[in-house]
């Protein structure tokens, strides 16, 4: 289950990496989209896999009884997750502005702020 | 104590909810000014709690460490939350005049206050997720303030501003994953000693992760792009705080992880951040020095000057991060200072770029005067605050006969006063190039008094560094012993649990 999950994060930083690299802004949301799912695959994993097993404690006990699953990965994927979706929600609307703005959403022709140098 | 602890992050966000509901109004405003007043009493108290006492820790909710989650303050904290609320205090000043009634009703205020909320926090946090979350809370403020106004540049400077900071952000979460999968624990004064156990070599890759995801934030070499393409877009009360605050957060959490818990095996990590160090002073000021535009200039040197604080943590001896810490606190106030002089001279001469403004000095020679104390604080003049935190730094790297290291920092100083000459030359010198005579006069006596006296202000305080700078770097030597020696600063989390045994903090 470990090889699985780990060949999925390699797969999506690939893509992710390829997708920010091409220079055109709304592929590059789209691979940190991707990138930022596997950064929260690899908690979920380093939290260590228990499979079939909730992370319940029975009525009555005080400790859990034998193997039960790790509950704090999945409350710190949990925060990662809501935290990105604000931040993705605002980063596609700055880009979608940056096109109605600067009429381009290429990074190499986004030059506003930093204009060429005219040669003299 | 804790809500000693918890005051400065809590007074802030009522002050960003209170000046929310008010925005429209120019109630507002002064609840904002008044706000960081209250921040700057709540951090002096918490700085002589820390005085007294050494490090103070207390457990939020009630959960002991390493369940709950731990706000810690030792000296360095308590110093970047006194500096800091100093910094909110001038800057909510200054947005008195610098901040239009647009922006206002756009919120300015609450996410300015916010903003100042995350600072505090990421100072204060003794837990690793936690930095996270006031990373992420410190992020999405500064976007708002970025391209609040909404001109076409601010757009294009914050699409690159938000698109590195992103993914360093995702890196740091990556990190997290990584040590939290290697330890099992999140909290910072058990990891100091949770990581003896992990395995090394994998421990200095993650060691790696963190250098780069902080180093973005920090506007390190070579990943400091996003920073001179968007801090002179926004208003200048917004840029002021973000040269003052953002990077050194950065910093900040760069010397307090490779201090605390990423310090087996410096020979590798501190050689590379000895490198960036070189390279960042280095670049920086060769990018200053191509500048025409007086906030690119300064925006530059924000990414050379951050060279010499890691130079400081690079070189890890006492003395080294003496001049880390003083080097910290001086150039917070001289660089917000810088920005908000900036946003004067753009006022009454009509713009930032430098062809085209002049003759400051003939006609406004106070703000001359007010801005030659943090420019050559900033190139490392005695007797300024700045000769002193440079003096430091460069007898430190001499001790450890670091030759060229200590070369290239002198180098930089000289090449400091060239980029700030230019400044000084083409702003204040010559006369303006269309025959207007900027005068101070022009700005009315409120505006007047709401921009001058938080520049005079920090002024003063650059003054006092640099003529009495025995009880501050004093202070400094106290904060880098605690630094060097985390003892402290694991008991301090460990007596905050009541006696509850942390694992490794006993022996």
């Amino acid at each position: 289950m470990e090889a699985l999950l780990a060949l999925t994060i390699g797969v999506l930083v690939a893509a992710a990496v390829y997708l920010m690299l091409s220079g055109h802004m709304f592929r590059f949301i789209l691979g940190l989209v991707l990138i930022s799912n596997a950064a929260n695959l690899t908690i979920f994993t380093a939290g260590r896999l228990t499979e079939g097993v909730p992370a319940l404690i029975a009525v009555g006990a005080e400790a859990p009884d034998g193997l039960v699953a790790n509950p704090l990965p999945q409350a710190l994927v949990l925060t990662a997750i809501v935290i990105g979706f604000g931040l993705f929600a605002f980063a596609i609307t700055l880009v979608k502005r940056a096109w109605t703005e600067l009429g381009t959403v290429e990074a190499d022709e986004m030059r506003l702020a930093e204009p060429r140098k005219e040669k003299p | 104590m804790s809500w000693l602890l918890a005051l400065p992050i809590a007074l802030p966000f009522l002050t960003a909810t209170l000046a929310f509901l008010l925005r429209h109004r120019p109630a507002g405003r002064w609840i904002s000014v008044w706000g960081s007043a209250a921040l700057l009493i709540a951090s002096a108290v918490l700085m002589a709690a820390v005085l007294d006492a050494g490090v103070v820790a207390g457990h939020m909710g009630g959960w002991p460490a390493p369940f709950g989650i731990t706000l810690v303050a030792d000296l360095l904290s308590a110093v970047m939350v006194v500096i800091t609320a100093i910094i909110a205090l001038a800057v909510s000043v200054y947005a008195l005049a610098d901040v239009d009634e647009a922006m206002e009703a756009q919120g300015y205020h609450a996410l300015f206050q916010v903003l100042i909320a995350g600072v505090t926090g990421a100072f204060l946090t003794g837990d690793l997720f936690n930095l996270y979350v006031w990373f992420e809370v410190m992020l999405i403020s500064s976007f708002g303030l970025l391209i609040l106004g909404g001109r076409a540049e601010q757009i294009d400077g914050g699409v690159k501003y938000v698109a590195l900071n992103l993914v360093s952000t995702i890196l740091f979460l990556t990190g997290i994953g990584l040590l939290y999968g290697m330890t099992g624990t999140l909290n910072m004064a058990d990891l100091a000693t949770a990581v003896d156990d992990a395995d090394q070599g994998l421990l200095t890759v993650v060691a790696t992760a963190f250098m780069i995801a902080f180093g973005v934030k920090a506007a390190l070499f070579p990943l400091f792009f996003w920073l001179p393409a968007s801090y002179h877009t926004p208003a200048f009360s917004v840029s002021a705080v973000f040269a003052g605050l953002l990077t050194k957060v950065g910093v900040y959490a760069l010397i307090r992880m490779f201090t605390l818990i990423f310090d087996h095996d410096i020979a590798f990590t501190h050689t590379i951040l000895l490198w960036v160090a070189g390279l960042t002073m280095v670049t920086g000021v060769l990018g200053a020095a191509a500048q025409t535009d007086f906030r690119k200039i300064l925006s530059f040197h924000i990414v050379s000057q951050i060279g010499y604080m890691i130079l400081g943590l690079a070189l890890l001896t006492p003395l080294a991060l003496v001049g880390a810490v003083f080097y910290l606190v001086h150039h917070i106030v001289v660089k917000a200072n810088l920005f908000l002089i900036a946003g004067v001279a753009s006022r009454i001469a009509g713009g930032t770029e430098l062809a085209r403004i002049g003759g400051l000095y003939k006609t406004a020679p106070l703000l001359a005067i007010l801005f030659l104390v943090p420019a050559f604080s900033l190139a490392g003049f005695p007797p300024l605050s700045g000769f002193w935190a440079k003096f430091i730094l460069v007898k430190a790297a001499l001790e450890v006969e670091g030759w060229i290291i200590a070369g290239v920092a002198l180098l930089v100083g000289l090449l400091t006063i060239y980029s700030m000459t230019k400044i000084w030359a083409q702003a204040f010198w010559e006369p303006h190039p269309e025959g207007v005579d900027p005068r101070l006069s022009s700005l009315t006596p409120y505006d007047r008094l709401a921009m001058l006296l938080p520049i005079g202000a920090l002024a003063v305080i650059t003054v006092v560094i640099g003529l009495f700078p025995e009880p501050f770097a004093a202070f400094a030597e106290d904060a880098a012993a605690q630094l060097l020696d985390p003892s402290a600063y694991i008991e301090a989390v460990a007596v905050a649990n009541g006696a509850v045994d942390i694992e490794g903090a006993a022996e």
